[in-house]
């Protein structure tokens, strides 16, 4: 067993960094959930982005365009959605499902001549003072200005939720689209708004992944990131400052498991007699998910002020 | 996730078969493939996929091939074989060790098809298990690791604690310590064969870690990516992945199926096929390698070479003994050369590796 060799500045910049296609999808996602939406098509719009931001980003040799354009996809696909379930009232899950499946399709197909190359590179911020800083420098300071927009939306969101009136509109018309529409306000548009709002979100999380991460294009890369992305606002209970807490412990449990196991750790675990294996720790999150899940919904009333009151329900003007 | 293409598939070969039975004269021979990655992993499925094209450059319009990829291993798996026999394949290349019970069933469902299971080991009448001896393979790189390491301490990017790559971790590992009896493994297993994102994730801890050699048994070319943006090097694995890592790939071990599947099919339709169990190693064509970088001294090239040679030529065996098991405790003697039974059941280290195969 080799501890040592785990730097825990190194770890924890790993995890922020994991963090952030997630972080992306997953505070989207609360403000569509907000609005009284489900979308499940969080994959499909997560490697729309991906795609779309490769293409664009490679194309025209500035990872900035990559995102904008993969914001952009994301919302376009989310668009779709949109349409399909305002205005033709298709079932949610159902359509959600379907976006993923189709994003997945055709993002394979948009990617194929984008394959094998590399993205323009994109580095971190080299702040005057703040990024030499000894300990600090390192942990804070030296990101690409992505991750901070990131931490700085779940901030915005937060402030537009709780503290502007259009928010308040948002969580009204989640809550409850009847009384919302007989007071006059336009469900469906201000729901299309929050869908693409969440596809661009989602769209930027997947750029994120092909421009940052593992900076390349392949097929099917997201691997489920979408539908940890859905975890997360599970678990954060639809609160924007728990995404941040879910999005990084949900990457965090991956950066320390790969870390644990190559510095030896739970090899040494084991040869004590202790059990320990990665997929533990990988389950933990999803696990803890569950255990909000089951804490929110035995209490009716603290349900009830957690998910949005018409989660998932279609909106028909005469009904 | 593939519902949607595993429909179209089935709806196209359901029409195929519809038109071809209309035209008499000779039927084509139907071949479907499964994948475990989509085809354009650039590694294990891309070059499954490429042994399919083979087939239709070879045999033209005596063939008709169909392919799904991304199924996973379980049920889904054995839906989608099943799918594949309805729609009348007359051969049908099951390609990931996880398909292994779904094409079992699915082989006793449908006798007169005929079934082809990679890196298995259960066959039936009509079903038969093929693989590569890539443990030749990762004896080369580890000769090449052991020689380029500076830091002794080589990245292992393992999938699942399964003999094939359990036994791959071994051999790169004699083959390593053989030449640089300093050196160190570090193994990370990511419990899936393809999944981009997280193979990363483990390339950059396995560096941050001290790692300046990595090796991989995942799927797609993340790692090789990562070791191209972080300056040290990695081998390609099942494809030559130099498009992704031109400074940073040493050689590659490239699965050439193409061969086998040509023949297979040949014998399919010479109705000569039976069920057998191939594993081919460098001799046989099966296991390749990408050009030996210029960044490999001369010498180690040879070197390299030379043990590929005498591995294609029968002379040299990655386990030959002495080798003691992990515990130290003796697996075989002094010249002792390792028995395929062994082999494809390896479930343990071999002395001088650290760690613990997960269960």
């Amino acid at each position: 067993m080799d501890l040592s060799a785990i730097d825990p500045i190194t770890l924890f910049v790993g995890l922020v960094s994991a963090a952030t296609p997630l972080l992306f999808a997953a505070i989207g996602e609360l403000v569509v959930e907000k609005s009284g939406v489900l979308n499940l098509g969080v994959e499909g719009m997560m490697i729309i982005g991906a795609v779309c931001g490769f293409a664009a980003a490679t194309t025209a040799g500035s990872s900035a365009v990559g995102f904008v354009a993969g914001a952009a996809g994301g919302a376009a696909l989310a668009l779709l959605f949109g349409v399909m379930t305002q205005y033709f009232l298709t079932n949610q899950v159902a359509t959600g499902l379907a976006l993923t499946l189709f994003g997945l399709g055709l993002a394979a197909l948009i990617g194929q001549p984008f394959t094998g190359i590399k993205p323009p590179p994109f580095h971190g911020l080299d702040i005057p003072v703040l990024s030499d800083l000894p300990v600090l420098g390192r942990m804070f300071f030296r990101y690409d200005i992505v991750l901070y927009l990131g931490v700085g939306l779940i901030a915005l969101v937060w402030v537009f939720l709780n503290r502007t009136r259009t928010g308040l509109i948002l969580r009204a018309v989640g809550e409850n689209h009847d009384a919302a529409h007989s007071l006059g306000y336009p469900v469906v548009k201000i729901r299309l708004a929050a869908i693409a709002f969440g596809g661009a979100c989602a769209g930027v999380g997947g750029s994120y992944l092909s421009l940052v991460r593992v900076p390349q294009w392949t097929e099917g890369m997201t691997a489920g990131t979408g539908w940890i992305a859905l975890a997360i606002v599970v678990f954060a209970a639809w609160k924007p400052w728990r995404i941040l807490l879910g999005a990084w412990l949900f990457g965090g449990v991956t950066i320390l498991q790969l870390n644990l196991q190559a510095s030896g750790f739970l090899s040494w675990l084991q040869s004590l007699g202790i059990p320990m294996q990665a997929q533990y720790l990988s389950m933990t999150p999803y696990l803890v998910t569950i255990l909000v899940l089951v804490v929110i919904s035995a209490d009716r009333t603290r349900a009830a002020l957690n998910a949005p009151g018409c989660l998932g329900r279609s909106f028909t003007q005469s009904g | 996730m593939t519902i949607l293409r595993n429909t179209l598939v089935a709806a196209a070969l359901v029409l195929g078969f519809g038109a071809a039975a209309q035209a008499q004269d000779e039927e084509p021979v139907r071949v479907g493939f499964i994948y475990v990655g989509p085809i354009g992993d650039f590694g294990w499925s891309y070059q499954h996929d490429q042994g399919r094209l083979a087939l239709e450059e070879t045999f033209g319009e005596a063939v008709e091939t169909s392919y799904v990829e991304s199924v996973p291993e379980g049920a889904d798996a054995e839906r989608v074989l099943r799918q594949m026999a309805q729609a009348g394949n007359d051969i049908i290349f099951a390609t990931s060790f996880g398909y292994m019970n779904s094409v079992v069933n699915v082989a006793k469902q449908f006798p007169d098809v005929k079934f082809e299971h990679a890196t298995g080991y259960q066959r039936a009448d009509n079903l038969a298990t093929y693989s590569s001896r890539f443990y030749e393979g990762r004896h080369v790189i580890g000769l090449i690791a052991g020689r380029m390491t500076k830091s002794n301490v080589i990245g292992y990017i393992g999938s699942y604690p399964i003999p094939e790559v359990i036994r791959g971790i071994n051999a790169a590992y004699l083959a390593a310590k053989s030449v640089n009896p300093d050196v160190q493994f570090r193994i990370v297993w990511s419990n899936t064969w393809f999944d981009p994102a997280l193979e990363a994730d483990a390339a950059k801890t396995l560096i941050e870690q001290g790692a300046d050699v990595l090796m991989q048994h995942t799927d797609s070319t993340a790692a090789m990516t990562i070791a191209e943006e972080q300056g040290i090097f990695a081998f390609g694995q099942a494809s030559n992945m130099a498009n992704f890592g031109p400074d940073a790939q040493l050689t590659a071990i490239i699965d050439n199926w193409a061969p086998y599947y040509i023949q297979r099919v040949q014998e399919v339709m010479d109705g000569t096929w039976s069920s057998t169990d191939t594993w081919g190693g460098i001799g046989s064509g099966m296991v390749e390698f990408a050009d030996l970088s210029d960044k490999i001294p001369a010498d180690v090239q040879e070197e390299a070479r030379t043990a590929m040679e005498a591995m294609a030529a029968g002379t040299l065996h990655p386990f030959t003994g002495p080798i003691n098991k992990q515990d130290g405790s003796p697996w075989l003697k002094e010249g002792e050369v390792a028995d395929d039974a062994t082999l494809l059941g390896m479930n343990f280290y071999v002395e001088g590796i650290e760690g613990v195969i997960p269960q």
